[in-house]
């Protein structure tokens, strides 16, 4: 997966989750939680529609790599296999 | 129309779901009904058969308005008011399912004061009532322009999320705190709960799972709450003109907050008998349709009690306030890592506060003091929830 089917993937399953908000126009670096809106249950969400889509295997331990959008892009792009 | 809360005063019929003459069996869906929270899917509390239809699609009415009228198995048509005719006509004769008129014939019907389609409009978009407006249109019907100088100013369209209202819901919600402030002598306990136990076991659990089976924190701290209101009953049930009535049920409301603000609290029915991934389902499921405004009218009307839990990006703590006619709310804070003395050392431990809020017409302290006692005891040994 390059960075940019990586983005695209992420984007896309952000506002199934939060359709209140374009993440085109959050701030990469900035954190999901506290720029959407997202609480834990979103958080899970979201790792569960990415696993599906991505097959990458998205431990507990590793959430905290998701929080920023740019984060959440090398993490699944590094796990892929870039 | 159901009260769905104490914070409903009127809802809006938008859809019936049987036609009369249906069979109905007690928890089916027959009709939705548009409130601040969204469109309420309402269900029968009887088996029966739909006999006729007594308000209209499009009809704002009271909390406490027959919606339809149904017939119980065994009784004689229409038994209730047409008793004369009950007996000639055993069964009911099904009505013509009604066809949703336009919305601006149905506003005529509904308020007989003539007006133009943009009037009507404009007036639905501004909440206001034409029969209060004077038209100077021909024959004193209302047009656009009355309703413009009625109210000109044009941002009073409610905000919408999905299918709330969110300027309803505030006011809904202003509406229930202020009577619960008014009513129910709040007193408050805080515990601290040593969450170590809970958050390992809850990490070797996910490690084994899937991303769709992993079970979050507010999974177990509502089956805890849960069992221990089972002991303690002083918490669980509603406060009504002949005082208090304990529940057998424990229905949980577990507090989901909307982007944009305002909150719904939902039952997950007898969460005391659910198991932590059934809790989980019904918590997924829950938020999701709080969100798109799809509910069930039960899970507005049956909570037992309320948890609000303010989740990873929260607090300390939180004080809440009763949700009338419910006689406790618990609130959960956020759980963070802090200095604890675990067998004479200090040692960092993931804890979490939770708040009760009792109503001392019903219980008192040291009852309260019991029950967050019993919650952080079953934290303890979260394998057993």
């Amino acid at each position: 997966m390059t960075p940019d089917e990586a983005r695209a993937i992420l984007l896309e399953e952000l506002s199934n989750i939060a359709p209140e908000w374009d993440p085109a126009e959050i701030d990469p670096a900035e954190d999901i939680r506290e720029a959407m809106d997202i609480d834990s249950m979103d958080v899970l969400n979201l790792v569960i529609a990415l696993h599906k889509r991505t097959g990458v295997d998205i431990p507990e331990s590793d959430y905290v790599k998701m929080i920023t959008i740019e984060g959440a892009v090398a993490y699944l792009t590094a796990k892929s296999g870039g | 129309m159901p009260s769905l809360g104490s914070d409903m005063e009127a809802g809006t019929l938008v859809e019936w779901l049987k036609r009369p003459g249906e069979n109905l069996r007690r928890g089916d869906v027959v009709a939705v009904v548009e409130t601040q929270k969204g469109a309420i899917e309402i269900e029968i509390f009887q088996d029966g058969i739909l006999e006729e239809y007594l308000v209209d699609i499009g009809q704002t009415v009271p909390v406490g308005t027959p919606l339809a009228r149904v017939r119980g198995p065994g009784e004689a048509a229409a038994a209730v008011e047409e008793a004369p005719r009950a007996v000639a006509e055993p069964v009911a004769t099904p009505l013509p399912m009604p066809v949703a008129p336009a919305p601006s014939a149905l506003k005529a019907a509904v308020t007989g004061m003539p007006a133009s389609p943009a009037a009507r409009q404009a007036a639905a978009e501004r909440g206001l009532d034409l029969a209060g407006l004077s038209g100077s249109g021909p024959g004193g019907s209302v047009v656009l322009a009355d309703v413009e100088a009625a109210a000109p100013v044009a941002a009073q369209v409610p905000r919408k999320a999905g299918g709330l209202d969110l300027d309803g819901m505030r006011k809904a919600i202003a509406a229930a705190m202020s009577r619960s402030k008014r009513e129910i002598p709040h007193y408050y306990l805080s515990h601290d709960i040593d969450l170590a136990a809970a958050t390992s076991w809850l990490e070797r659990t996910n490690a084994a799972r899937e991303p769709a089976e992993r079970l979050l924190m507010g999974a177990l701290f509502l089956k805890a709450v849960a069992l221990a209101l089972t002991k303690h009953k002083a918490f669980n049930g509603f406060y009504g003109d002949g005082g208090f009535t304990p529940s057998e049920a424990v229905h949980v409301g577990a507090a989901v907050s909307i982007r944009g603000g305002g909150l719904v609290a939902p039952a997950i029915h007898d969460t005391d008998q659910l198991d932590l991934d059934a809790i989980m389902a019904k918590m997924r499921d829950l938020v999701a349709r709080v969100r798109a405004g799809t509910l069930r009218s039960s899970e507005l009307a049956d909570p037992t009690v309320t948890v609000s839990s303010l989740g990873e990006r929260g607090v300390e703590g939180m004080y809440s306030i009763i949700y009338p006619p419910q006689v406790a709310i618990l609130g959960i804070g956020k759980v963070r890592e802090r200095p604890w003395i675990v067998e004479g050392e200090v040692a960092p431990r993931p804890l979490v506060t939770m708040t009760l809020a009792g109503d001392h017409r019903v219980s008192d302290g040291h009852r309260g003091t019991l029950l967050l006692n019993e919650i952080d005891r079953l934290l303890q040994e979260p394998e057993a929830l």
